[in-house]
């Protein structure tokens, strides 16, 4: 390494993933639900591409948590987004392949992607 | 990437209670739960709550397990790493509440707390240099090479108020400019100051074990600032961890050209090795260190001249402590005015403290300069255990002294210990209860310095010895008023009479005890009594006779058969009494802690 350029990149990868371990109250929360219903349809590569989606934007005040079952078990995979200012929007039926539209879309430019969540999907 | 981030304690505490067999089976379950692309196990260094250890901390969700056995694990990754339901009855119950889980940093034992030195320790894995750059690590060294002059970086330690962490206090910044300005060009040195050796401190070891790199950054700089290219750390080969970690920084910071010729295209080059110390405590002192460093018999030399000016193989040298390096890259990237803003008027920053002895949460605490002594005891410490009261806190080990209770609110910083015949030290805080015999304490830490004098001056090697024998005659009650004015005398001989500052300072743990308990010594010399029970040729062990129902538990219990039955049998009671034959008795007490009537009395 012969240059700060190189240092910082090095900083900039690093520094998402060493961020996985602070503590912030007023962070956006992802949270995917993570009992068994929502395991068995497929939960888990969903909090696997959100953490990474998260990590490799080095999103700071945003962390990626799982939860129990949320009780609408025919609509797993659920995750549901908490912003600091206590908003939530839950999406449903979640597919690797939309996270990173959320996270672009929702958690950094703050528009909410409709077309997956749970008022879209008509639920009665 | 990883989704969660498992932390699990690393350092000399954990891993004696078990953590190394707790990393080795997490890994294993996760792996069997097919986790292993998900969850990253980290090793870090310490945590600070020694007494809870073995740590682990789960991220994102930061809960605090504490007190980990090997048989929780499974349902630890199959609950909370699965399936994201947190074990509650395993977590620190301090950050349980009514209203859910409170995060770390609001428990009593963090909340005081304010992380320099110790920032990364418990966060990082320390055997990776990846991490440590991805917290800003040698960020610093980029922009002292880049972007200022060595006298702007003097300046920069100067204006930030830092004093040296190993005890003394000197100013860091004066210490550097001395270095290079006192001879002009040619080799000099950088070395650190790792053989920490009063007893019962620990934190130069937790920053080697858990964050070996700033230690390695700030010698770099001090490399920098005072014209250096060659580093020596000098660590005591007691502390395997530490030496393990830092061979594996040193060689990443090689292979990453942060160690080595030319680094970031400055020109500046800058490499350290490591020398082990063989254990002996006067090497701490900075003479000392530099001649066992040199290859010869670790023995003091006169000052001056100061390593200043001739240190290491007679070049100037930087030597300081772990500690203080490990503020360095801090004050560099934050500046010195945020550095003086805290603390107190005189003593800038944090100290590190290990606390230790009757206190319920022994481990590492980093505060805040001007803390007081009860916030750091009563408030992060946890108080005492069982009830007891607080009596003394030593500082300083065996060359400090003691803080009694009349100065519990003292608050805590080099100028302030100091005027209390204490000092700061590198960190140590023993803490004594009502059960604690101030003599015997004395006692304790001059047998230490008896031990550890390298005998190349007289007022050190005889005096020492001179004053322990006159303290092992008053705690055996053979003592007289005489014998405490001859204590007081040689004291302040062997003070100002001994080349280092070990002997210098030998005496400060009668002088400070005879100041502050003065009267438990008279106890122990007029009444032939030991107050805290303590001394055991003071002590007689008795029955009485009217409380012993003769069960004979006390009787079997005695290693030295001093218990016999006696002809009286005591009102309401059905088998005779028992007596100790006080010409027997080892003094040992077994007996007092099997009777369960309270019948046998220690005086």
């Amino acid at each position: 390494m012969k240059s700060l350029a190189e240092l910082k990149a090095i900083r900039d990868r690093m520094k998402g993933q060493v961020d996985v371990r602070e503590e912030n109250s007023d962070a956006t929360r992802i949270v995917v639900g993570m009992a068994t219903c929502g395991i068995a349809a497929g939960a888990r590569p969903v909090l696997s591409a959100f953490s990474t989606a998260v990590q490799e934007r080095a999103l700071e005040n945003v962390a990626v948590v799982q939860t129990g079952c949320v009780g609408l078990c025919q609509y797993e995979p659920i995750v549901e987004v908490y912003k600091a200012n206590g908003e939530k929007t839950t999406y449903v039926k979640v597919k690797p392949e939309m996270v990173d539209e959320i996270i672009d879309q929702h958690i950094i430019k703050g528009n909410v992607v409709t077309k997956y969540t749970i008022e879209t999907s008509k639920l009665v | 990437m990883y989704r969660s981030h498992v932390l699990v304690c690393g350092g000399t505490g954990c891993t004696s209670s078990g953590s190394a067999k707790i990393i080795e089976r997490l890994q294993a379950e996760i792996d069997a739960n097919g986790l292993h692309d998900e969850v990253q196990v980290v090793k870090t260094g310490c945590f600070g709550l020694c007494a809870l250890g073995p740590i682990m901390i789960v991220y994102p969700e930061g809960s605090f397990y504490s007190m980990v056995k090997e048989e929780d694990i499974p349902e630890i990754v199959s609950e909370h790493l699965l399936k994201g339901r947190i074990v509650s009855r395993l977590l620190y119950q301090e950050t349980v509440t009514d209203n859910g889980i409170k995060a770390l940093n609001d428990t009593a034992f963090y909340k005081k707390q304010s992380r320099i030195a110790l920032r990364n320790c418990g966060v990082i894995n320390p055997e990776n240099i990846d991490e440590y750059i991805g917290t800003d690590g040698y960020q610093a060294l980029g922009k002292v090479l880049t972007e200022m002059t060595p006298d702007d970086v003097i300046k920069e330690i100067l204006d930030s108020g830092l004093r040296g962490r190993g005890g003394g206090g000197f100013p860091t910044g004066r210490k550097w400019q001395l270095a290079k300005d006192l001879v002009k060009g040619g080799q000099k040195y950088v070395a650190c100051n790792a053989d920490e050796g009063d007893p019962g401190a620990f934190m130069d070891r937790s920053v080697l074990e858990g964050d070996p790199h700033v230690v390695l950054e700030a010698m770099a700089i001090a490399g920098y600032a005072i014209g250096a290219s060659q580093g020596y750390i000098y660590v005591r080969a007691e502390y395997p961890i530490a030496i393990a970690r830092l061979e594996i920084a040193i060689k990443q910071a090689r292979e990453y050209g942060l160690l080595g010729k030319n680094i970031f295209d400055s020109g500046f080059d800058f490499d350290i090795d490591l020398r082990l110390g063989a254990g002996a405590f006067v090497c701490g002192e900075e003479t000392a260190l530099m001649t066992s460093i040199e290859g010869n018999r670790g023995e003091p030399r006169p000052r001056p001249p100061f390593p200043a000016e001739k240190g290491l193989f007679g070049k100037p040298t930087v030597l300081n402590n772990v500690e203080t390096y490990a503020n360095i890259p801090r004050i560099i990237l934050n500046g010195a005015d945020w550095f003086k803003s805290i603390g107190t008027e005189k003593s800038k920053g944090t100290k590190v403290f290990a606390l230790g002895g009757k206190i319920n949460n022994t481990g590492l605490v980093e505060v805040p300069m001007g803390t007081t002594l009860r916030t750091v005891i009563e408030e992060i410490g946890g108080g005492i255990p069982n009830g007891k009261k607080f009596k003394a806190a030593q500082t300083g080990g065996p060359s400090g002294g003691c803080i009694p209770m009349e100065h519990y609110d003292i608050e805590i910083d080099y100028d302030n210990l100091i005027a209390i015949g204490s000092m700061m030290g590198s960190g140590g805080l023993i803490v004594m209860d009502e059960d604690s015999c101030m003599v015997d304490i004395a006692k304790f830490f001059l047998e230490f310095t008896v031990d550890e004098s390298c005998g190349k001056c007289t007022p050190c090697r005889i005096g020492t010895k001179r004053l322990y024998e006159l303290l092992d005659k008053i705690t055996k009650g053979k003592g007289t008023l005489e014998d405490i004015d001859k204590m007081e005398k040689l004291c302040y001989y062997i003070k100002e009479n001994s080349l280092c500052g070990l002997g210098q300072t030998a005496p400060n743990p009668v002088l400070s005890t005879l100041k502050f308990f003065r009267d438990e010594y008279i106890a122990h010399v007029v009444d032939k009594k030991c107050p805290a029970g303590v001394c055991k040729d003071l002590l007689s062990f008795s029955i009485e006779k009217d409380k012993c129902i003769g069960c004979g538990m006390c009787a079997k219990q005695c290693p030295a058969n001093a218990i016999t039955k006696t002809d009286y049998v005591a009102p309401g009671k059905k088998l005779p009494a028992l007596e100790i034959d006080t010409a027997k008795c080892v003094k040992c007490g077994a007996c007092i802690e099997k009777c369960k009537f309270g019948a046998i009395v220690k005086k």
